[in-house]
């Protein structure tokens, strides 16, 4: 039916070809990080490992998971995104409810005064000197509040709302149904996709967040798992403190790792959730930046 | 006589309103019960930060408070304009900017036209699948990934380039100041590729299937179809991209630069953002980094106005 030329032929292979660099680039900086962080650490350090662990052992990962410094940073990091999704995804679809009924009184007004605060941001001091005036700094709050609500994920929320017809809610309220009983079991259940979507982004975000960590608190017992790994990645003797810690612990462990692979088996460990629930995900994921893009 | 009935009915009409609009508040409490707290906390956590604002323009003292501190007017701003140390960074920020708009903005666009191109469902949907996942994981990992790979000791990029004979001794990338930029640049957009090229794709997909119908029976082959009647088809949604680009300007992926940057590539990797984290939560000098903050966005209002304007006169795509 579709005769294909030869140049048509052509181009298909070229594009296959560039298509397998493109994954094989994207997929070779964690296959050898995982190659790493199986190998035995001295050996490691010898060079020469490409493709595959040359001297395989577990002795990374079981240092990394002896020590409890690293269990408190994952509990930081799986309250907050628990937590923070949830706060966000509830407070964000309650206003975005209100907003999105065309009955709403002042909603023009709301509208301009909430879309000003896309265009522009205060900066980080004066977020900083707020936060502190509030208390928040050097709080588990100041990881989840400031990201509670955003204009943005409400706009998508309330275009998605919007198209449930008003006469849905007309019949409900003559039925006796107040505003957040329409909301809670009327609107919420019809919405469920867009809400999976917003609370994935969400979840995401809160499980990679470092910098308000960083920025804004000091305490050890706050820091989430990524600012753990920040000050391992970017400087040696952290990893090197780290791996003499676990040593004293199981020393019979700490002569098959080293700094360096350590640091593998960690970032490994810390990505290991999200790539195993990605797949699943994926199709939520791609149609939460399509509702997003459609509308703005 | 008639003048008053008028006036009375008048009154009464305006009376009525006025009612009816305060029972629709009253009937509408719970409706505006939801919405206002949404208010309240932009009120709190971004109408109070852009208040704080003035501190740009004043001696601030923790002490004083922000009302109280003593004006100085455009002192700070004089002073990050004349600092050298500013001059270098801006450099840097507008340097890997304006590569990150020639390689990384345009890379997408072209992984998404050749994706639609791909013939076998299943190895394009394995190809979509593995492109998106750099974008889930933090820059902390994935930069980590990167120095992982670049490292001159084990580094497995290294090992290949001296074992082919590419080089006699490992390179050490990351300290070298007149490659990271590439590197910056480079890592953004393996990072960024397959996930910004959803929304081309998504365009790509509107494609009124009858025009490459038309340009087939005209002769048209396949990069022709490409090049002359899908392009041309998402040019809008390129333009949208395009002026959201200009206008991030001065942004500069903090996350990543914290990650990558080291003493020994430090001229070259401060950016801006990097800039104000530093001098202000790092120096404490509050006025002075919120004043370098303040101009840098409105730098970027200027040109999301500016660059929407000249797309709508030239164009005809605005996003206002």
């Amino acid at each position: 039916m579709n005769i294909r030329s030869r140049g048509d032929k052509w181009f298909d292979a070229m594009n296959v070809c560039i298509m397998l660099v493109v994954v094989a680039l994207t997929i070779a900086p964690f296959w050898f990080a995982l190659v790493g962080s199986f190998n035995q650490g001295l050996d490691y350090m010898r060079g020469g490992i490409y493709f595959w662990p040359r001297t395989f052992t577990l002795s990374n990962y079981k240092t990394v998971f002896a020590d409890h410094t690293i269990y408190h940073a994952f509990f930081v990091t799986i309250s907050r995104t628990l937590a923070g999704t949830a706060l966000h995804v509830a407070f964000t679809a309650l206003v975005a409810y209100g907003m999105s009924r065309k009955a709403l009184a002042g909603r023009n007004a709301y509208l301009v005064i909430m879309l000003f605060t896309m265009f522009f941001y205060g900066g980080l001091i004066p977020n900083y000197l707020l936060y502190k005036e509030l208390g928040l700094l050097n709080h588990f709050l100041v990881l989840i509040i400031p990201t509670m609500f955003s204009v943005w994920d409400m706009i998508i929320m309330m275009s998605f709302f919007r198209s449930i017809p008003e006469q849905i809610i007309e019949s409900a309220k003559i039925d006796g149904a107040g505003e957040y009983r329409i909301f809670l079991q009327l609107i919420l259940p019809l919405t469920k996709p867009v809400l999976a979507a917003i609370a994935l982004f969400s979840g995401v975000y809160h499980w990679n967040a470092y910098t308000d960590a960083l920025m804004f608190t000091t305490k050890d017992a706050l820091e989430p798992v990524q600012l753990f790994l920040m000050r391992i990645v970017t400087d040696s003797s952290e990893a090197m403190k780290f791996g003499e810690q676990a040593a004293s612990v199981m020393p019979e462990e700490a002569k098959q790792i080293s700094p360096e692979t350590l640091k593998l088996a960690m970032m490994m460990a810390t990505t290991a959730p999200i790539l195993v629930i990605y797949p699943f995900l994926q199709k939520y994921f791609v149609k939460g930046v399509l509702i997003g893009s459609v509308k703005g | 006589m008639e003048r008053t009935l008028e006036a009375g009915r008048l009154a009464s009409a305006s009376e009525m309103k006025a009612s009816g609009r305060r029972s629709r508040w009253k009937s509408q409490f719970a409706l505006q019960s939801m919405v206002w707290p949404g208010l309240l906390f932009l009120l709190v956590f971004s109408y109070v930060p852009m208040y704080g604002i003035l501190i740009a323009f004043k001696k601030y003292d923790l002490f004083l408070g922000i009302m109280d501190s003593p004006w100085a007017g455009l002192t700070y701003f004089r002073e990050f304009v004349t600092d050298p140390n500013f001059q270098n960074v801006l450099r840097n920020t507008l340097a890997m900017n304006l590569l990150a708009l020639l390689l990384s903005f345009p890379a997408p666009i072209l992984f998404a036209l050749l994706l639609n191109e791909l013939t076998a469902g299943r190895f394009k949907r394995f190809v979509q699948t593995v492109s998106y996942v750099p974008h889930f994981v933090s820059w902390v990992i994935f930069g980590g990934l990167i120095l992982t790979v670049l490292s001159p000791s084990n580094g497995v990029l290294n090992l290949l380039l001296v074992k082919l004979h590419v080089v006699e001794e490992p390179i050490n990338f990351m300290a070298k100041p007149e490659l990271f930029w590439f590197i910056m640049v480079g890592a953004e957009m393996l990072k960024g590729i397959g996930w910004g090229a959803i929304i081309y794709i998504a365009a790509i997909a509107g494609v009124d299937p009858e025009l490459h119908e038309a340009a087939k029976i005209d002769g048209a082959g396949r990069f022709q179809r490409m090049r002359y009647v899908t392009v041309p088809s998402i040019m809008g949604t390129i333009v949208i991209m395009l002026i959201f680009a200009v206008s991030a300007i001065l942004n500069t992926g903090f996350e990543q630069i914290m990650v990558m940057q080291n003493p020994l590539n430090l001229d070259v990797s401060e950016t801006i953002d990097t800039y104000v984290y530093k001098v202000g939560l790092g120096q404490m000098r509050y006025s002075y980094s919120t004043a370098v903050g303040l101009a840098k966005s409105l730098v970027a209002l200027i040109l999301l106005f500016g660059a929407n304007y000249v797309s709508r006169k030239l164009s005809d795509n605005s996003l206002f």
